[in-house]
């Protein structure tokens, strides 16, 4: 079955302006935005949305700029960059695989590969980069794909997200898929990702804010206080799926690529700001 | 590769100094998943000399935090050398230098 | 160290001192295992810097937050104008509450910031001692069982 846009996103944002049925990826971005927008006057300017709940919890936001002062990710940027730079055993290194030298590209990723017909997020393309090269790869919730994720993403600090979804209907597909993941009840709770960070967004759960979508991903790996330690998106995604208490997927596995490549775009217009610390 | 990084910047004769260690801080009182505790280990003496004087110098217990932060002022100058060490309660050591900003 | 005259000492503080000796001038060589891992505040102090008595003063400023972020690490900063040779933090409720203890040698600034562990909602106190006495400033810190899981 296909969930119109509009079927979605109608009730709490307003129509989407065109009369169609279906409405692009850039009309489902603005109406995100805006619902944002309109539910958080308070955050004038907004490129703070990048920072999550510290965007609206001036307290929070007092602790979080005193880990800042020198934030336990930064040892974890170190780490990424010996890792970046060593050479594989043939010789070449991971920057021999990106464009750039994979310096300032983490806010093209993910993006759709035409060739293969799929999302490609930057810590898939990091581990495919080390198994080409006869490297096993990394495990893709922390540890050493955490550290050169974050440094890849901090040498990508304050650049836009830049998502494209091409106009290839695979490309829309896989958006529209991760788009249905997100407003799609899951688990014993019965929640979607919208009923939290959407619709419940700022409002208290027991003694957690919940946070907004819309900045979700500019700033990972993240140093969460919780872990003690880095983790990826995928990471958090399924630690998220399991607080529903609903089966996880893989990490980097196609729902949660869909599901990053429709987040990523959601908040287009926001920097990047990873490697970040969190509670 | 040092397990401190150092963030020494002067301003108006006095050095501000920022300063993250890499270390466990196990408390003791953790336990691993067969159920032992895990050996406490953490920084316990935390030393800061300039110009042949200490300048600051702390001792921690288990409840500083994972990856312990510590910043502090004193006065000096830019050039300045100033090397932070530590050592911990199962006799390891670190110790880094820096030049002042 | 201990030469300060009682006068100054009462004017830093700006409240009605209790009648203190003045502390043994203790030196800080090694990790003071009695007091690290005494459990009481009183305790600690007193291992620390032989005596326990301590006082209020507005001059010992504690930033540190209402409800902490996370219970492992929480921000904490002590700064005091006065002449303080060491300062130490508290943790009430923390298994040992003696959380750490920092010497200041002339010419340096009487500020420490670090990061502690919490347990559990409790006051945090931060010591300045300065002329032989004991300066104190107390803050409750509520800590919350939190954190979506995963």
């Amino acid at each position: 079955m296909t969930i119109t846009t509009r079927q979605l996103l109608g009730g709490v944002v307003g129509l989407v302006a065109a009369a169609t049925s279906f409405a692009g990826p850039e009309e489902d971005r603005k109406a995100f935005q805006s619902f944002y927008f309109d539910r958080f006057p308070q955050v004038t300017d907004h490129a703070d949305f990048k920072n999550g709940v510290y965007s609206i919890l001036p307290e929070a936001r007092v602790q979080w700029e005193q880990i800042e002062e020198f934030p336990p990710y930064e040892l974890a940027i170190e780490e990424g960059q010996a890792l970046f730079e060593k050479p594989f055993a043939n010789g070449k290194s991971l920057a021999d695989c990106f464009p750039n030298g994979g310096i300032g590209i983490r806010q093209n990723y993910p993006y759709f590969d035409t060739a293969r017909g799929e999302v490609v997020t930057l810590e898939l393309a990091i581990n495919e980069c080390r198994t080409t090269n006869g490297e096993k790869p990394y495990p893709w919730k922390k540890g050493p794909l955490a550290s050169v994720s974050s440094y890849m993403a901090y040498t990508s600090r304050d650049a836009m997200i830049d998502v494209k979804i091409p106009d290839d209907p695979r490309a829309l597909a896989a958006y529209e898929d991760g788009k249905m993941h997100y407003f799609t009840k899951r688990g014993q709770l019965n929640f979607a990702c919208s009923d939290c960070h959407m619709y419940g967004s700022g409002q208290n759960l027991r003694s957690e804010t919940l946070s907004m979508s819309h900045g979700h991903t500019t700033g990972f790996p993240v140093y969460r206080a919780k872990w003690q330690e880095m983790g990826t998106l995928h990471r958090r995604l399924a630690g998220c799926h399991e607080s529903v208490r609903a089966k996880a997927f893989k990490a980097q596995g196609p729902e949660y690529r869909n599901l990053e490549y429709f987040l990523a775009y959601m908040s287009s217009g926001l920097e990047i700001n990873g490697p970040s610390a969190r509670k | 590769m040092s397990s401190i990084r150092i963030k020494a910047k002067e301003r108006a004769g006095v050095v501000d100094v920022k300063a993250l260690m890499k270390h466990p801080m196990e408390t003791g009182l953790r336990k691993n998943k067969d159920g032992n505790k895990i050996p406490p280990h953490f920084i316990q003496e935390v030393v800061a000399e300039s110009n042949g004087a200490v300048v600051f110098s702390g001792f921690f217990n288990t409840s500083i935090s994972k990856d312990p932060y510590l910043s502090f002022q004193y006065g000096g100058k830019k050039g300045d050398k100033l090397t932070l060490s530590w050592t911990d309660n199962q006799g390891q050591k670190d110790a880094e230098t820096v030049d002042v900003g | 160290m201990d030469r300060r005259s009682a006068l100054k000492v009462l004017g830093l503080a700006g409240s009605a001192v209790t009648a203190l000796v003045s502390l043994p001038k203790l030196a800080m060589a090694s990790w003071a295992k009695t007091a690290f891992e005494a459990r009481s505040g009183a305790d600690a102090l007193q291992n620390l810097y032989g005596g326990n008595a301590t006082t209020p003063s507005d001059a010992v400023k504690l930033k540190a937050p209402d409800i902490a972020e996370n219970g492992a690490v929480v921000p904490i900063e002590v700064e005091t104008d006065m002449e303080a040779d060491s300062i130490a933090i508290l943790i009430e409720k923390n298994p040992s509450p003696l959380a750490g203890s920092f010497n200041l040698p002339a010419g340096t600034k009487g500020l420490v910031k670090t990061r502690v562990r919490m347990g559990e909602t409790t006051n945090v106190t931060a010591v300045v001692k300065s002329g032989g006495k004991l300066y104190t400033t107390t803050k409750e810190v509520k800590v919350t069982i939190g954190g979506c899981g995963g």
